[in-house]
């Protein structure tokens, strides 16, 4: 699947861009350092918008395209911000047997979007993972830190519910 | 150096260590089929079409990237390699969309003519089809990636070309050439250089067809219309009908372009030595005021749209000239439209270029002179092959005619602004003639010429030196212009092209298959053509065009440079950015 652009709005801070800055002045001798320019960048934003890609191939001295093109090839890079609260469901194989499915589907129904998206108003974001390593507790997500386990679709708008939705 | 000894096909070579099995093996006169291969830029292995049997190779080897070794034995089309080809071949259908019909690049496209050669009808392989939106946003070109095989030629020569805008993003399955953040092209700082329709062995990169606008003003009897042609197109439309690389043409072409239908057949010449006098007055203006050194030419509107995204805080040094097509334009609907008792409204100039970034000049601000585009299409050498075809003109058999006066002549001086070089060339026999106050006999200044990417040479001048440069290609371009913005280069006179040789190898030329553009010297063979007409000219310096005397004698009845002709025959800029 190609992977999904967000139109949610750059809510960057001046002191990320100045810790941007930092990351590239240290880097920006060395084209192949690219990654882990990003990789870092990833850290500081949560996901990589093109006004960060810009600032990384403005800096780097690489078109854009570049940067795109690592962006969008390696699973690890997002082009969609996290939200206050990043819902990850497992779709392992045993959550999936156990109709982690279900509780994906439910959860995009509830909130309006869709895997590796973001609410409008910045509050949820919700992306899919393999094994967690709890399959003891399947099917499992986790809220930001917080882990949820044993769950059915109907155990959605509660956990929702608990973050202010 | 040291050499290695392997055997071709039973042919035994010996190349320099570190080359590649496809090097050897056009060393020793075997042709490899390779898709994704270019000399010098491509080496990527990843179309798989020239893998061959090696000895010492683990499976089959990769020809393009795979080094020879002391006595090995490569066998290029056997059995097993044939078969695999044709599986490669059968996979790359699988994702294409197979409309050969229809599409502009049948019989001169690199996928159908292997899939001729070995036999491969359809794909065994039907399964997961991607489909994609044509991108046709820009003025200058189609991207269709349905047709896209992922060799990533366009990806290569676009960085070549300094710019980048096109990769390939995402991965597996979902793998696809495009634009950073799906950007249109025509949101991206696309130069319009259209290199990568040349280098694309498909239909997935073509030229925007305007030749439907052009037959629409032929066949509207109340529409005047002029077709003219620049330099380099002369030196390449032969290719398109089986003649031999930079044969000129120039007689047949015009006679074919005259049974198109259309009123006259001009040479952008004329306006090519209009611009030299403009330009030449413009550089001794700025020598003498102090003004804003170096000043670089503005022939090539790949490089303009260069310099206003890449550069925009540069655009001081951009010599005011219009290029060559609109001076001309602006010239044909001023001048010419006056002599002939016509509305400028009623004429439909239609310029035939080397070039796709000409589509985009166009639509350019401030290229009105008589209040409406001073060109009103813009064609390739390719275009107007189509447009002699479909009019079913047997283009070797035509006689050779003479273009239309009063706008048909011109001096040598101006046809050698086809290749680089051959812009600074001309405007220095012209400067060198008014400094001096003679008219001087050595007139070849060769140290401009030839296809290096950046020449620099100091050319005297009434015993002044005067340090140029002349680039071409926008990588070239970019090197002049962080020496220029740093403040260290000092150059009076530049000359930048956007495509790298020059107009003559520019995004709007006929095209050869990679291993032609590989083993021939297309550059110089087309450059020849132009040399040799500059050679064989009488007048020799654009400011003894009996049009450019006429011009400023009795129309804009003033000198270079006066009001009128500024108001006609100059352009501006405008900053542009990035993203």
């Amino acid at each position: 699947m190609q992977k999904k652009i967000s139109s949610n709005p750059f809510r960057g801070t001046p002191e990320q861009e100045a810790k941007l800055k930092e990351i590239i002045a240290a880097n920006k001798h060395d084209k192949s350092r690219l990654m882990g320019v990003m990789q870092e960048a990833q850290g500081v934003y949560g996901y990589l918008p093109i006004e960060v890609q810009n600032m990384i191939a403005e800096g780097m001295e690489v078109p854009l395209e570049k940067v795109f093109g690592v962006a969008t090839f390696y699973a690890q890079f997002s082009l969609s911000p996290k939200g206050d609260c990043n819902i990850s469901v497992c779709l392992g194989t045993a959550c999936y047997v156990k109709g982690s499915g279900d509780i994906y589907d439910e959860l995009q129904a509830e909130l309006g979007i869709g895997g590796d998206e973001c609410t409008p108003d910045g509050k949820f974001s919700l992306t899919a993972c393999r094994c967690i390593g709890a399959c003891g507790l399947a099917p499992v997500l986790t809220v930001n830190e917080e882990v949820y386990g044993r769950l059915t679709k109907d155990d959605v708008p509660t956990i929702l519910a608990k973050y202010g939705k | 150096m040291d050499m290695i000894n392997c055997k071709v096909n039973g042919i035994a070579v010996s190349v320099p260590k570190g080359s590649t099995i496809l090097e050897a093996a056009r060393a020793a006169g075997v042709e490899i089929p390779t898709l994704c291969y270019m000399k010098d830029i491509n080496a990527i292995g990843a179309c798989r079409i020239c893998v061959v049997e090696a000895t010492g190779a683990r499976g089959l080897a990769t020809a393009c990237v795979y080094p020879v070794a002391e006595g090995m034995e490569i066998k290029t089309n056997t059995e097993k390699v044939q078969q695999a080809r044709k599986t490669t071949l059968e996979l790359i259908l699988s994702t294409h969309d197979k409309k050969c019909l229809s599409c502009p690049r049948s019989t001169n496209c690199e996928l159908q003519k292997l899939c001729n050669d070995y036999g491969v009808t359809g794909t065994e392989f039907e399964g997961f089809k991607p489909e994609f939106a044509i991108d046709d946003s820009a003025p200058h070109l189609v991207r269709d990636n349905n047709k896209c095989i992922l060799c990533r030629r366009c990806v290569a020569v676009c960085r070549e070309q300094f710019v980048g805008i096109l990769g390939a993003n995402d991965r597996g399955i979902d793998t696809h050439i495009g634009q950073a953040f799906k950007l249109n092209l025509n949101d991206t700082p696309c130069i319009s250089c259209g290199q990568c329709t040349v280098v694309c062995p498909t239909g997935a990169l073509t030229e925007k067809d305007d030749t439907a606008q052009v037959w629409a003003a032929i066949n509207d009897p109340s529409k005047h219309v002029v077709m003219m042609t620049a330099p380099a197109v002369r030196a390449a439309l032969g290719e398109e009908f089986g003649g031999e690389i930079g044969k000129n043409v120039e007689g047949k072409m015009v006679a074919a372009i005259r049974r198109l239908g259309a009123d006259k057949v001009f040479d952008i010449d004329f306006g090519a030595d209009v611009t030299i006098v403009e330009e030449a007055t413009e550089l001794l203006g700025r020598i003498n005021n102090k003004g804003v050194l170096p000043m670089i030419t503005s022939c090539s509107p790949g490089w303009v749209r260069f310099i206003e995204q890449y550069y925009p805080d540069q655009l001081a040094h951009l010599s005011s000239c219009k290029s060559p097509m609109q001076m001309s334009g602006a010239i044909i609907k001023t001048y010419y439209a006056e002599k002939m008792g016509l509305d400028a409204k009623d004429i439909v100039v239609v310029g035939v270029m080397p070039c796709t970034a000409k589509k985009y000049e166009i639509k350019r601000a401030d290229e009105d002179a008589a209040g409406v585009p001073d060109v009103d299409v813009s064609i390739t050498t390719r275009e107007l092959a189509r447009m002699i075809k479909r009019q079913g003109l047997n283009f070797n058999a035509l006689p050779d005619e003479e273009f239309d006066s009063p706008l048909g002549e011109d001096t040598g001086a101006a046809v050698i602004f086809g290749t680089t070089g051959g812009v600074m060339e001309a405007a220095l026999r012209t400067a060198n003639d008014w400094l001096t106050g003679k008219d001087n006999t050595e007139i070849e200044f060769q140290a401009v010429r030839g296809a290096a990417s950046i020449k620099e040479a100091t050319v005297e001048i009434n015993g002044m030196p005067i340090k140029v440069a002349v680039a071409s290609g926008a990588k070239a371009a970019n090197e002049i212009m962080k020496k220029i913005a740093s403040g260290e280069a000092d150059w009076t006179f530049v000359e930048i092209m956007g495509c790298p040789g020059g107009c003559v190898t520019g995004g709007g030329q006929p095209i050869h298959p990679q291993y032609v553009r590989d083993t021939v010297d297309i550059h110089a063979l087309r450059s020849k053509a132009l040399y040799d007409a500059d050679e064989a000219a009488v007048l020799r310096k654009s400011h003894q065009s009996p049009v450019v005397k006429e011009l400023y004698e009795n129309y804009y009845k003033g000198e270079y440079g006066c009001h009128k002709a500024h108001h006609d025959l100059h352009t501006t800029y405008v900053p542009g950015k990035k993203f």
